[in-house]
């Protein structure tokens, strides 16, 4: 009786419409919705303004327009100043995928190399890992990345340049000289037999998975595919008659000419990443290894299983579920953190694009929606896979 | 039975000490370094590689330093040389901070230990008055550093060094964490529009580095502030990093949210309490407590990236370090500006962790092996 009343009360009165949850939350979204619309107004009346007064251009036909400036570093895209900034912003995407894509691998081998040793029963070794991690997680990655620029910056110049193997790999101050491969005729038969190769392992790997559920019989599958992925494509080129030859950089005038040459910028900034994000892998590797409750390990030794396997089969599987979602955040971070380079001129994205391209057409909204939008794109990526990865290893629950 | 062998009754016997190759430091060395063949020659590996490090690094930092000295031909120990860094200590520390003034700085440092002291420890006595001085804090140090009031007054511009780290660190944690809640309570709201605002913010900051929001606050802020409104650069960075952290903050926030069991917010709902009431005294005391080591780890991580200022041109421990670095008298003497700043940044930061390390202890209830 008395909740029909206030109900009644509540529905009558317009002093108690703000008494219903539901007006109010209505209120306050339209409130808020309002706030919003007026800030943006303001925003974009005000940008108009400026725009309009400083003479700076809109829209995105700079993309097309010669770009005017160089670009050290272009593995993927051949560049000259008379390419367009549109280009620009390719070879630095290439440039941000290239090195974060090789830091990625490099963070995670090392990682999980010194995470594993972190756990390991030797206090020596231990230590020795525990003090790199503490070391390098607490000092900011710019420092880093400027240290390592400095140390290869202070290499020897180029006239006393350290040669290695009879000039076969040379290194001085301006970066790390390599023979280039040149590959010959039929050359091609070897990637292509690589790829053939790691499709049939994968295969086989599976049909042995098949055979030892149904029937219980075990394959060496990690042996014969090593062998094989290894193996075979060797064996196409030394069939096809080695059609690889490699050309040597020589010394011309003031600089070595040949060959493929590392800048110092790209192996600075590599360097930091990797060292960087290693140390947080080892962390989150050690402890999801210490996650998986100690009585799964002893439920496996007291079922006979050997140290290794107790590992491979009980700890890892259970690890990674806890490892993946903090490695995926460790691989987001190294991507964007690849965006350092514009403090030693490594020409990825942000430093090319949104440096130097920014500062000579001054369209800062198109050029920093742009560089932003590339990497949402990347970052959404990067979980999407990992989210499926991760959906894999997932506790199957009923 | 032997004659050596003592007798004792039932229940007598005493506790011997564990035999010698069981317990005490031969045992640990035996166990911990020398089990096996394999663990033998890892510690040798490992000695070997420790005397290598080390060796170095000494010879590097204390034997073949140079420390007192005029110019960089005095360096001639082949170690490295510090001269770089006592010339341009104060820089270091205050920037172009006019020198007269240089108390100011030191004094908004001590009040700044003051000020932290009982926000990071709860036996303090009088914790509430001092916590009273920590929120005013801020605005003392701003006054203290920016002048006014018959001080004379220091332009930001002049502010560097150590001391603008310092500023852009405290600022971003000061600002980040209100901003951080609100945005965790938006993106658990019932509104949907309220909700998806905040997942947008946080989403987006969340995946884009922290450079292009720098350079978004110092490219195209001034484009977004009617004509005659300017931010200082300072201000603007702090925009920028502030709106980063809180970013950070709100997921750090939100998981403490995610642990607080629903019971918590029907039994808050059952006592009467509104909204901000319930979260006031019942839910964000509970779910802060919780988080409070992500939290500590998201302010290291806010301290190291505030270096990033310098590449928008703020003159921070980098930025001067860069200027010590270009110096035509110290050329090539970046490693020693950089280790030394790292030092710096390892001081604050390692302490910051060994700090959440024992917070996390003293909040950890649960089982440990």
């Amino acid at each position: 009786m008395s909740a029909e009343t206030a109900q009644n009360a509540r529905r009558s009165g317009g002093a108690s419409l703000f008494t219903d949850q539901r007006f109010r939350s209505l209120f306050y979204q339209a409130l808020v919705v309002g706030l919003l619309g007026a800030f943006i107004v303001f925003i974009v009346f005000n940008t108009a303004h400026n725009i309009e007064k400083r003479g700076i251009k809109t829209g995105f036909d700079f993309l097309s327009a010669p770009a005017g400036y160089d670009i050290a570093i272009s593995p993927f895209l051949e560049y000259t100043s008379q390419h367009s900034h549109g280009r620009v912003f390719l070879v630095g995407l290439f440039n941000t995928l290239l090195v974060s894509v090789l830091g990625v691998i490099a963070a995670t081998t090392l990682g999980v190399f010194l995470g594993v040793l972190r756990l390991s029963p030797n206090w020596l070794i231990s230590r020795i890992v525990y003090c790199y991690v503490e070391m390098t997680r607490n000092v900011p990655l710019l420092l880093q990345i400027l240290l390592w620029y400095a140390i290869f910056l202070g290499l020897p110049s180029v006239k006393q340049s350290m040669s290695f193997f009879d000039d076969t790999f040379i290194l001085n101050k301006r970066g790390l000289i390599l023979p280039e491969p040149i590959p010959g005729d039929g050359f091609m038969l070897v990637p292509i037999v690589f790829v053939v190769v790691l499709i049939a392992s994968f295969i086989f790997a599976r049909w042995a998975r098949k055979t030892q559920e149904t029937t219980g019989k075990t394959y060496p599958v990690f042996l014969i595919n090593t062998a094989m992925i290894i193996g075979l494509p060797l064996l196409a080129f030394a069939a096809t008659g080695f059609p690889l030859s490699f050309a040597y950089a020589e010394l011309k005038g003031f600089n070595y000419q040949g060959g493929m040459s590392i800048k110092p910028e790209f192996t600075a900034l590599w360097f930091a990443l990797s060292l960087y994000t290693a140390a947080f892998i080892a962390e989150t590797v050690r402890a999801g290894i210490q996650s998986v409750s100690h009585g799964q390990t002893e439920a496996a030794e007291a079922l006979g299983l050997r140290p290794g396997r107790t590992m491979s089969l009980v700890i890892l599987p259970q690890a990674l579920r806890v490892i993946i979602p903090p490695m995926t955040s460790q691989y987001l971070n190294l991507t964007k953190n690849s965006s350092l380079a514009v403090a030693i001129g490594y020409p990825d994205i942000v430093q090319s694009f949104g440096g130097v391209t920014l500062n000579q057409t001054g369209q800062a909204i198109e050029v920093i929606f742009i560089t932003m939008l590339v990497y949402l794109t990347i970052s959404l990526v990067i979980s999407t896979v990992m989210n499926w990865y991760n959906n894999r290893v997932r506790l199957v629950e009923r | 039975m032997s004659l050596t062998e003592q007798q004792y009754a039932p229940g007598e016997h005493p506790d011997l000490p564990a035999p010698l190759g069981e317990a005490g430091l031969i045992a640990w060395f035996k166990k911990r370094l020398f089990s096996s063949v394999g663990n033998t020659i890892l510690t040798i590996l490992a000695l070997y590689f420790l005397y290598d490090v080390l060796s170095t690094v000494i010879f590097w930092t204390l034997i073949g330093a140079t420390f007192v000295g005029e110019t960089k031909a005095d360096c001639t120990l082949g170690g490295a040389c510090w001269l770089v860094i006592g010339d341009r200590f104060h820089q270091f520390m205050y920037g172009l901070y006019p020198k007269s003034e240089y108390w100011r700085p030191n004094v908004t440092f001590v009040l700044m230990i003051v000020a932290i002291i009982p926000v990071l420890f709860d036996k303090i006595p009088h914790r509430g008055k001092f916590l009273l001085f920590s929120t005013l804090f801020p605005f003392i140090a701003f006054f203290l550093l920016s002048g006014g009031l018959g001080m004379e007054t220091v332009d930001s511009s002049d502010w560097g060094g150590l001391l603008l780290t310092l500023v852009l660190g405290v600022t971003g944690i000061v600002a980040s964490f209100p901003i951080g809640i609100v945005l965790a309570l938006g993106r658990r709201s019932k509104m949907p529009i309220v909700r998806v605002l905040c997942v947008c913010f946080i989403e987006f900051v969340r995946g884009v580095p922290l450079i292009t929001i720098l350079f978004m606050a110092s490219n195209m802020l001034p484009l977004f502030l009617p004509e005659g409104v300017n931010f200082d650069k300072l201000l603007r960075a702090l925009i920028g990093v502030a709106l980063f952290s809180s970013a950070y903050m709100a997921e750090v926030i939100r998981g403490g949210l995610q642990a607080i069991p629903k019971g918590q917010f029907e039994g808050a709902d059952a006592m009467g309490l509104s909204y901000w009431q319930s979260m006031r005294l019942i839910i964000l005391p509970q779910a802060l407590r919780i988080v409070i080591p992500g939290i500590v780890n998201t302010f290291i991580g806010l301290y190291k990236d505030t270096t990033l200022v310098s590449i928008i041109g703020l003159f921070d421990l980098i930025g001067i370090g860069q200027v010590a670095v270009a110096d035509v008298k110290w050329r090539g003497l970046a490693p020693e500006t950089y280790v030394f700043i790292a030092l710096l940044f390892f001081i604050s930061c390692f302490s910051m962790s060994r700090y959440s390390l024992w917070l996390e202890n003293k909040l950890h209830t649960g089982h440990k092996r």
